[in-house]
């Protein structure tokens, strides 16, 4: 049997020292009548061998982006992942430890992740970060949440350009403790700030600003926090892509009061979107209201530098029902993946991988949008690495054909109840200028005209 | 003292190369200044070679299942089989994007199809949903399933859930989170709920009960039918919290005894490593007249292929995730389900109950153990006799365990027992590592027993020595300065 040791002969040598003469014996607590009768029905056991045979069958079935070209983003990034990532992450001493409660045996686990709650605060510019919460979505959902907490608030504003997704976990999240939650209209692709400043009042507890946002634009962050601020009590919740913060300015400096986001692009292989992991920062006077692990540095019994779990008053296994989470297990393993990446590339490296999406997503938006019948949606709004393309026939079509000619074309808006004719074209600084440039020759084969 | 990554910077090391720029505009050519960042992020510039031996030295101070055991109750830290790491890094899964046209996800998707029936099929639930990603996100997926069926039966006078006093932390906040009130329900001398106190707090506002079965104290809740049948009298649905499914592997089908609604943790029972905290994973599973509100979408298959089934969104109770779960996690407990078949997790059970019993055996006339009848998966000791006599709490035994190469059981809880010391041993130790591991502990009641002192030192062979949790909240430090 495998990954269990003990024989048949050993296991009767244990049940003997126990006193009983079977096992039957030892569950006699559990009603015969509630008890299976045989067997449950499964398929006959695998061997190893004959498991990989079966994994290899259903790796066939899946066409993966290494196969196919691929512009699809919505959230989650094809980034380049360095080699040296993996290699740590497959260390058992990391992956195969529990949550770090005895401090003394879990030093390595503590202090990656102090250095990770660290570069979290110096790409942000928050004080603070938490170990992390399960994605981008549920760690804006737990920000409205913490706001609610502080301003005792129970509305939040949800523009339009919010993430779809985000946009229904936080809804999962928040119904419960009667949180209303408000929506605000995009103008030009961008959060529209009359309708913001319309729906502005001494009510609204927090307002949740995605930069990038969902198709791909940059918010005038600067100008909606003052809209934002005119109530001092709202905070103002930024979703922000972690690797445009290598480039773009640090919600910090533009006012935001806690800072969450998808953590994925940072090192983390996609894997059909799960797992994927959330950011969460904020500043320090907030620190006892925020929900997730924290690890603090502190001292050993010989004065010798150390780390320890803190501020656990907060959570759910001291405080129970008056928790500020019910998280327990978050996403610590992809955090280390991300602690390692962005040690690897340092703030030079990060921001090439930036730069070089930012360029070669603009260089083909220009391409696309001078392909006839193509246009970019919103052409006078500053994007980053993903934007939408209004298409002259329903998207879906197009994603079939280019699928044809092995490109992952980008996401249909329509999957998100948006409009059917648009798509949303991601690209990364895995892209290069021949890839971008047959995408761009196969549409215009196509001649959608 | 171990640096941080910081501190082994120097300016303009570089850990990785990225292809020549093949396009000359600046970036703020693209992007107007005004959104741009006047200085980098301070990030650490090392070589990979510096980035290696940092993290690899940092290894070397964590206890891991591969160095030795790792009893801590109800976490079921069990051996995570290496074939699920070398199968699960296939790149035909790791670089699969979400949004892909689902003709080029059938592979993916057969797979996640087939662990929701096995998960069905184990738990004796109706259907599955794989989309929560922890025990405590399946623990408010379960609690908003139970919200939605009393709001769509109107039963708005139904404001709280019922948990006994021995549960998990996350069961009290998940109810919080979905908005019930939470009664607490205490255990009788049996170390089981309290009927009589559970017959005279159920009444029509009632929602919901929460139970761990086995408990948390390792004992099964034989009274479940009486539990059942009061709670279903006032239209209350049972919550199972899954934790500790180990024991009841192909012994028990949770949804065939009375539960309406359970989470599984496949990062305890189905071995997925639980890399220092995460990721996990927390499917539901649920009876017939509950699936309607599960998330969606839930993995369906009809004559074209497998496909994301979303034909239940009205009534579901909308999306927990962003995507469809933890899909990598999901497949190694898929792998773990197809290797052992019903014999295997029967006799993970077996084997788990078996060892604790053992090691409970081995123990129990050197440590106090309130409830000595034969347990599950797990048992809870203490340090009660310890304490009295020599002065020597549960923390300063868990600490001198650390000593002698094993992690700690979990201590100080479940909360009803003082100076608690819950141990779950799992069916993956050998006889041999459970006779080690009893032979500290009784090391341990002898060093009691002669000189305490000790025990108040420990421990002393780790990397750090005792740490000072106090100060960590007091001078709060989270993050590190990179310019100092």
């Amino acid at each position: 049997m495998p990954y269990i040791s003990n024989t048949d002969a050993e296991r009767r040598q244990m049940l003997s020292r126990i006193g009983v003469g079977s096992f039957d014996e030892l569950i006699a607590a559990i009603p015969r009548k509630l008890r299976l009768q045989g067997l449950l029905e499964l398929e006959a056991p695998l061997s190893e061998l004959e498991m990989s045979r079966r994994i290899q069958e259903r790796t066939c079935g899946n066409v993966c982006v290494q196969k196919a070209s691929s512009f699809l983003g919505a959230g989650v990034y094809d980034h380049f992942i360095p080699a040296a990532v993996d290699t740590i992450v497959s260390r058992p001493e990391f992956f195969t430890a529990y949550t770090p409660y005895q401090a003394e045996v879990s030093q390595g686990t503590l202090q990656f992740i102090y250095e990770y709650q660290t570069m979290i605060c110096e790409l942000t510019g928050m004080e603070i970060a938490n170990a992390s919460m399960y994605d981008g979505a549920s760690a804006a959902a737990e920000a409205i949440l913490m706001a609610v907490r502080r301003n005792g608030l129970k509305k939040a504003i949800l523009p339009a350009s919010l993430h779809p997704e985000y946009v229904k976990v936080i809804k999962a999240y928040t119904e419960g403790i009667g949180v209303e939650l408000i929506s605000c209209e995009a103008n030009a692709g961008i959060t529209a700030l009359d309708d913001l400043t319309a729906k502005m009042d001494a009510s609204v507890g927090s307002v949740v600003i995605q930069t990038p946002n969902f198709w791909g634009n940059i918010e005038p962050l600067s100008q909606l926090e003052k809209v934002v601020h005119s109530n001092p009590k709202t905070l103002l919740i930024v979703a922000a892509d972690p690797i445009s913060l290598a480039i773009l300015k640090a919600p910090a400096a533009c006012g935001a009061d806690i800072v969450v986001g998808e953590g994925q692009a940072l090192g983390n292989s996609m894997y059909m979107g799960g797992p994927l992991f959330g950011f969460f920062a904020t500043r320090l006077d907030m620190a006892r209201a925020m929900p997730g692990r924290i690890v603090g540095g502190t001292l050993d019994k010989d004065g010798k530098r150390a780390y320890a779990l803190t501020l656990q008053a907060r959570e759910q296994h001291i405080r129970r029902a008056k928790a500020t989470s019910n998280i327990c297990s978050n996403q610590s393993l992809c955090t280390l993946a991300a602690t390692v990446y962005l040690s690897l590339l340092g703030s030079d490296g990060l921001a090439e991988v930036a730069t070089q999406s930012t360029q070669l997503a603009h260089y083909m938006a220009q391409k696309i949008a001078s392909v006839p019948g193509f246009s970019l949606v919103w052409p006078e709004v500053p994007f980053f690495k993903e934007f939408a393309v209004n298409f002259p026939v329903p998207a879906r079509q197009v994603i079939a054909d280019l699928l044809n000619h092995g490109i992952y074309a980008g996401v249909d808006l329509a999957t998100f109840s948006q409009s059917d004719h648009r798509l949303l074209i991601a690209v990364t600084e895995k892209k290069t200028l021949a890839e971008i440039d047959d995408y761009i020759e196969t549409l215009r084969e196509l001649n959608y005209e | 003292m171990s640096k941080t990554i910081f501190e082994h910077s120097v300016a303009g090391r570089r850990g990785v190369t990225l292809p020549r720029r093949e396009l000359n505009t600046e970036v703020r050519e693209l992007i107007a200044p005004e959104y741009l960042r006047e200085s980098a992020p301070r990030l650490p510039q090392v070589s990979e070679m510096d980035v290696m031996r940092h993290y690899i030295k940092l290894s070397h101070r964590n206890h891991f299942i591969e160095k030795g055991l790792y009893p801590l109750g109800s976490c079921t830290m069990k051996y995570n089989p290496k074939v699920h790491e070398a199968l699960v890094r296939h790149s035909c899964f790791n670089n699969i994007h979400p949004c892909q046209p689902q003709s080029t996800l059938q592979g993916s998707l057969e797979i996640l199809y087939e662990l929701q029936k096995d998960l069905a099929e184990i738990s004796g639930m109706h259907q599955v949903t794989l989309q929560p990603v922890a025990g405590a996100q399946g623990e408010f997926t379960g609690i908003k399933v139970i919200a939605a069926y009393h709001q769509a039966k109107g039963n708005h006078h139904k404001t709280r859930i019922i948990i006994p006093d021995s549960a998990h932390g996350t069961n009290p906040a998940t109810c919080s989170l979905v908005g019930y009130d939470v009664v607490e329900l205490k255990s009788d001398a049996r170390g089981r709920c309290d009927l009589e106190h559970l017959k005279s707090i159920v009444d029509d506002s009632i929602a919901g009960f929460m139970l761990t079965n086995p408990n948390t104290l390792g004992l099964f809740e034989d009274q479940i039918e009486e539990i059942a049948a009061i709670i279903h009298g006032v239209d209350g649905l049972i919550y199972m919290d899954g934790a500790n499914l180990n024991a009841l592997l192909g012994i028990v089908q949770p949804g065939k005894i009375g539960f309406d609604v359970m989470h599984f943790n496949l990062h305890k029972t189905f071995a997925t490593p639980h890399g220092g905290g995460g990721p996990g994973s927390g499917p539901v599973g649920v009876v017939e007249k509950l699936a309607p509100y599960l998330p969606v979408p839930l993995i369906g298959k009809n004559d074209d292929g497998y496909f994301l089934d979303y034909s239940h969104t009205a009534t579901s109770i909308g999306k927990v995730h962003t995507c469809y779960g933890n899909f990598a996690v999901l497949l190694r407990a898929y792998i773990y389900i197809k290797m052992l078949g019903a014999e295997g997790l029967k006799r993970v059970a077996e084997n788990a109950v078996i060892n604790a019993n053992y090691l409970m055996a081995l123990l129990q006339d050197h440590y106090h153990i309130q409830h000595t009848e034969p347990c599950m998966h797990e048992f809870v000791a203490d340090s009660l006799w310890q304490k009295k006599e020599f002065g020597v709490s549960t923390l300063d035994i868990a600490k001198r365990l650390l000593d002698k190469g094993f992690h700690a059981p979990t201590v100080y809880f479940p909360l009803i027992v003082p100076e608690a010391m819950m141990i779950e041993p799992t069916e993956t130790e050998s006889k041999e590592s459970l006779d080690a591991f009893a032979a500290a502990m009784l090391e341990i009641a002898q060093e009691c027993r002669e000189n305490p002192e000790l025990l108040h030192d420990a421990p002393l062979t780790t990397p750090v020595r005792r740490v000072d949790d106090v100060r960590a909240v007091k001078f709060l430090d989270v993050a590190f300065s990179p310019g100092e």
